[in-house]
C-alpha cells in the first residue's frame, strides 16, 4: 500500500516539523494499531448528550487506573455524522471512538473505517440481546461495535380520550385500523395517528416487526428486499388507511405535529421506546394522559416488535490505539456505573439487558408517572425485538423512502408502487457502485 | 553564475550599483506589475482555481466495490471518464429540479425586480414621507438569514400554527394548502421575494439618485408629468441597474437551497431533491457519492455562467444598438 505509507511519511514529518516532542510515537506505531505501553488518549465523537459526564467517570475511575483518557467531542447525530466520519476517514483522521446507528454500521464497514474488535469486546456478548449484538457482526465472525441503545417500537395512545370515544388498544393491526375508522366516524377531525414519511426508521421498524429482511447476503452477492412479502404487507396496510383518510398523512416533528398532540388533535403513536423524552417537548400539555402498550401484532396472539433508533460504540480503522479504545467501548456500554450514568445524563435506553431494569429504570419516565411498570413493560417488549438485517447503502433507501412515500401520502396513492421504486432505487445504487447484486 | 560576473566587471569599472544598466531597469519595471499580483493570483489559485480544479478532477472518478465490500479494499478509486456527467445528464430528477427552478425563478425574478423597482420609484419622488424609514423597513428583511426566513414563514403556511389561517378559519373563508402543487411556488417564492425586494430596490434607489437634477428640470419645463419623467426618464436612465438587479436575481435562483430546504420537514410536497442544488446535496452527503455531486455542481456552474453571462451580453448588444440609434 504505497500510499498509505507516503501519507504516513508527510504526516510523521509534518508532526516533526510542528515540533513534536515524541518522535518515538511515530516510529513505533504500527498498521495494526497496537497498543502503545504507557498514557494513551482517545478522541470520541458522539451526539448522546451529557457524554462528557459518562466519559469523567471513565477518565476518573477505570481509564485512570489503566493510563487511557478519553475526550468528548460532541457530534451532530445520525447521518450527519457518518458523512463526517467517512469524509475523516479518506483523510485517514477519523477519531478513535464514534457513535454510530447500527444501520450505519454496513456503510461504516464497507468503508472499512470500523475495526474488528471481536478480540477485546466478544465477551461482553452475552450482555445483550442476540437480535441486538448480531446487528454488531454484520453476520460475520468480526465485531465492529458495541451495542449502546436500543429503540424497541411501542404503541403509544392517549387514554383518556380513547375512553371517551370507546376504544380499546389495538392489539393486531386490523384491530389498529378498526380502531381508526371507529374514531374518524364519532370524531371526524380528529386522527388516530398519522403515516409520516419524514421518517424512514419508523417504516424500516415496521417492516421489521412484520418479518422484512431489505438486505440479505448469498456468496458475495447482496440481496435486496424491500419489496418483499412482509414490507409490501405493511405498506399496503398504511397506504389504506391513508388513502380512505382513517389516519392522516401530515409529516411528524412539525410545528403543526406538536399542536395536534398537545390539542388531541391526534390520539396515538406508533413510536419507539424514546418517546417519552419527544412526548415531554412535543405535547407537554398532555403530561400524564398517555399510556404505552406493546405493538399491534399482525397475527393474533403474536409478540414481536420492531426497533426505531438505537446505537453503538464503534471503533475506527484508524486509530492507533484500537485495544484501549474497544476497553472504553466495552466498559461504556456494559459497567453498571457507566450505564446508570448514560441514563441518567443522556437520557438513553440500555441496550445491555441487565441495565433496563435497574437503576434509573426503577421508575417510569416522568411524562408517565401514570403508568409505574413502563419500564418493566418496556424491557419486556424490547425482548421482542424481531432481528433486522442492514446493508451497506441504508442511506440510499431511506432518501428513497422519504421522496417516494412523502409523494404518495401526499397524492394518497398506491403505496406499493412507492416501495418498489424505493426498491429499485436501492439495488441500481449498489450496482452502481459495483457490489455483487443477486437478482 | 552571470550575475558575480557582472559584479566584478561593475567593480572593475569602479561604479558597482550606483548606476545599474538601463536593460535592468527596465527589467525591473516590467516584473514589478506581477510582483504586485502575486499575493492576489495566489490566493486565487489556493481558494478558487484549486477547488474548483479539485472539483473537476472529483467529478471524473468514481469509486469501484467488488463483491460484498465489506473488509479492507473492497474500495477503490477510479477513472470513470464522462461517466458521471452523462449519469447526471440522463437523470430525469436533476432536469424536473431544473424546470422547478424555472418555474420558481420566472415568479421570482419579475415580482420582486417588479417591486424593487416601484418601491424605489416611489421613494425616488418628490412628495415621499418618511422616506429613511421606509427605505430601511423595506430592506430590513434582507438582513434576516434565508434560514431563518424559511423557518418564520414556514410557521405562517402550516394551517394549525398559523395566524393567518386562524383568521380565515374565523371568516369562514377557505383555507388553501400552501405547502402542496401550485401554491408551494408561491409560498417559496414569497419568501425569497419578502428577503430579496429591499437588496434590489437599494441598487435601483441608488441608481435614481445619481441621475442629475438637470435632467428632471428640462423634463418639467417641457411639461412632462411625475409619471411621464417615471416611465421616460428614471426607468432608461437606471437600465443598467435593472440589468445587474437582474443578472444576480438569475444566479439567487439558480442557486436556491436553503427555502425548500428549510420547508422540506414541514410538508410531503418538498422532495430532497426538490432543486437542483438539493439534490447535489444529497447525493455528496445523503448518498455518499462526491463524484456524481461533483459532476452535477460543474454543470450547475456552468449552466449559470451560460445563462447569466448570455443574459449581460444581450443586454449589452441591445444597449449598444440603442446607442447607436
Amino acid at each position: 500500500m504505497p500510499y498509505t505509507k507516503r501519507r504516513r511519511l508527510v504526516s510523521s514529518a509534518v508532526a516533526v516539523t510542528l515540533g513534536a516532542t515524541a518522535i518515538a510515537a511515530c516510529g513505533s506505531s504500527s498498521d495494526d494499531g497496537e497498543a502503545r505501553s504507557g498514557p494513551v488518549s482517545l478522541t470520541y465523537w458522539t451526539w448522546t448528550p451529557g457524554m462528557d459526564k459518562v466519559v469523567d467517570l471513565w477518565n476518573k475511575g477505570p481509564g485512570k487506573k489503566e493510563q487511557i483518557t478519553v475526550t468528548v467531542k460532541k457530534q451532530a447525530s445520525g447521518d450527519t455524522l457518518v458523512t463526517k466520519i467517512l469524509t475523516a476517514h479518506k483523510a485517514g483522521k477519523a477519531p478513535d471512538l464514534v457513535q454510530a446507528e447500527y444501520q450505519a454500521l454496513p456503510t461504516l464497514v464497507s468503508n472499512d473505517a470500523l475495526a474488528d474488535i471481536g478480540d477485546t469486546v466478544g465477551g461482553a456478548k452475552s450482555k445483550f440481546a442476540e437480535g441486538v449484538w448480531q446487528q454488531t457482526t454484520l453476520g460475520t465472525d468480526a465485531v465492529y461495535a458495541v451495542p449502546q441503545d436500543i429503540g424497541p417500537m411501542m404503541f403509544y395512545y392517549r387514554e383518556d380520550l380513547f375512553k371517551e370515544y370507546g376504544l380499546t388498544v389495538p392489539a393486531t393491526w386490523d384491530e389498529f385500523a378498526e380502531t381508526a375508522r371507529k374514531l374518524k366516524k364519532a370524531a371526524p377531525d380528529k386522527d388516530l395517528t398519522t403515516f409520516s414519511a419524514n421518517d424512514s426508521g419508523l417504516f424500516a421498524g415496521l417492516a421489521q416487526q412484520a418479518g422484512a429482511r431489505w438486505w440479505t447476503t448469498s456468496g458475495d452477492k447482496w440481496k435486496v428486499g424491500i419489496n418483499d412479502a412482509a414490507t409490501k404487507k405493511v405498506a399496503d396496510f398504511w397506504g389504506g388507511l391513508v388513502e380512505e383518510g382513517a389516519v392522516d398523512n401530515q409529516p411528524m416533528y412539525t410545528p403543526a405535529w406538536n399542536k395536534a398532540l398537545n390539542t388531541g388533535k391526534q390520539i396515538a403513536w406508533v413510536s419507539a421506546v424514546w418517546a417519552p423524552g419527544t412526548l415531554t417537548t412535543a405535547a407537554p400539555g398532555t403530561k400524564g394522559k398517555w399510556a404505552m402498550a406493546p405493538l399491534p401484532q399482525w397475527n393474533e396472539g403474536e409478540s414481536s416488535t420492531g426497533s426505531w433508533g438505537g446505537s453503538s460504540t464503534a471503533v475506527t480503522t484508524d486509530s492507533r490505539n484500537k485495544e484501549a479504545a474497544a476497553k472504553f467501548a466495552a466498559w461504556l456500554n456494559t459497567d453498571g456505573e457507566a450505564l446508570n450514568a448514560l441514563a441518567k445524563e443522556g437520557g438513553i435506553y440500555p441496550a445491555s439487558t441487565s441495565a433496563q431494569l435497574s437503576g434509573a429504570f426503577t421508575s417510569p419516565p416522568e411524562y408517565f408517572s401514570n403508568q409505574p411498570d413502563f419500564y418493566k413493560k418496556a424491557a419486556g417488549i424490547a425482548e421482542t425485538t424481531a432481528p433486522s438485517a442492514w446493508g451497506p447503502n441504508v442511506n440510499v433507501a431511506y432518501t428513497s423512502f422519504k421522496d417516494a412515500f412523502g409523494a404518495a401520502a401526499k397524492n394518497k396513492s398506491d403505496f406499493t408502487a412507492a416501495l418498489d421504486t424505493m426498491q429499485e432505487d436501492t439495488v441500481a445504487d449498489l450496482e452502481k457502485q459495483g457490489f455483487g447484486v443477486a437478482e | 553564475m552571470k550575475s558575480p560576473a557582472r559584479r566584478t566587471s561593475y567593480g572593475a569599472e569602479g561604479a558597482p550599483y550606483a548606476h545599474p544598466s538601463p536593460t535592468t531597469t527596465l527589467r525591473r519595471a516590467r516584473s514589478a506589475p506581477y510582483l504586485f499580483l502575486v499575493p492576489a493570483a495566489v490566493l486565487f489559485l489556493l481558494f478558487f482555481a484549486l477547488p474548483i480544479g479539485y472539483a473537476v478532477w472529483l467529478s471524473f472518478r468514481k469509486v469501484r466495490v467488488s463483491g460484498l465490500g465489506l473488509g479492507s479494499g473492497a474500495r477503490e478509486e477510479v477513472w470513470a471518464g464522462l461517466e458521471n456527467y452523462t449519469g447526471a445528464l440522463s437523470d430525469s430528477e436533476l432536469l424536473s429540479g431544473a424546470l422547478r427552478v424555472l418555474g420558481y425563478g420566472c415568479i421570482v425574478v419579475p415580482v420582486m425586480l417588479g417591486l424593487a423597482l416601484l418601491f424605489a420609484l416611489m421613494l425616488d419622488s418628490e412628495r415621499v414621507r418618511l422616506a429613511p424609514f421606509t427605505r430601511l423597513a423595506i430592506f430590513l428583511p434582507y438582513a434576516v438569514p434565508g434560514v431563518v426566513a424559511a423557518l418564520l414563514w414556514g410557521f405562517l403556511y402550516l394551517p394549525d400554527v398559523s395566524p393567518f389561517f386562524y383568521v380565515l378559519d374565523g371568516l369562514g373563508l377557505p383555507q388553501p394548502d400552501l405547502l402542496d402543487g401550485g401554491p408551494l411556488y408561491l409560498a417559496l417564492s414569497n419568501i425569497a421575494v419578502w428577503g430579496g425586494t429591499g437588496f434590489n430596490m437599494i441598487v435601483i434607489y441608488t441608481a435614481l439618485r445619481a441621475i442629475p437634477a438637470e435632467v428632471y428640470e428640462a423634463a418639467k419645463l417641457d411639461g412632462a408629468t411625475p409619471l411621464q419623467i417615471a416611465l421616460r426618464i428614471k426607468i432608461p436612465m437606471v437600465a443598467p441597474s435593472l440589468v445587474l438587479t437582474f443578472f444576480f436575481s438569475i444566479i439567487a435562483t439558480l442557486q436556491v437551497f436553503n427555502e425548500p430546504t428549510t420547508l422540506k420537514p414541514l410538508t410531503n410536497s418538498v422532495a430532497t431533491t426538490w432543486s437542483p442544488l438539493m439534490k447535489v446535496y444529497q447525493d455528496a452527503f445523503g448518498k455518499g457519492d462526491i463524484h456524481a455531486a461533483a459532476a452535477q455542481a460543474t454543470l450547475i456552474a456552468l449552466a449559470t455562467l451560460v445563462l447569466s453571462f448570455g443574459f449581460l451580453r444581450a443586454a449589452n448588444r441591445r444597449t449598444k444598438q440603442e446607442a447607436a440609434r
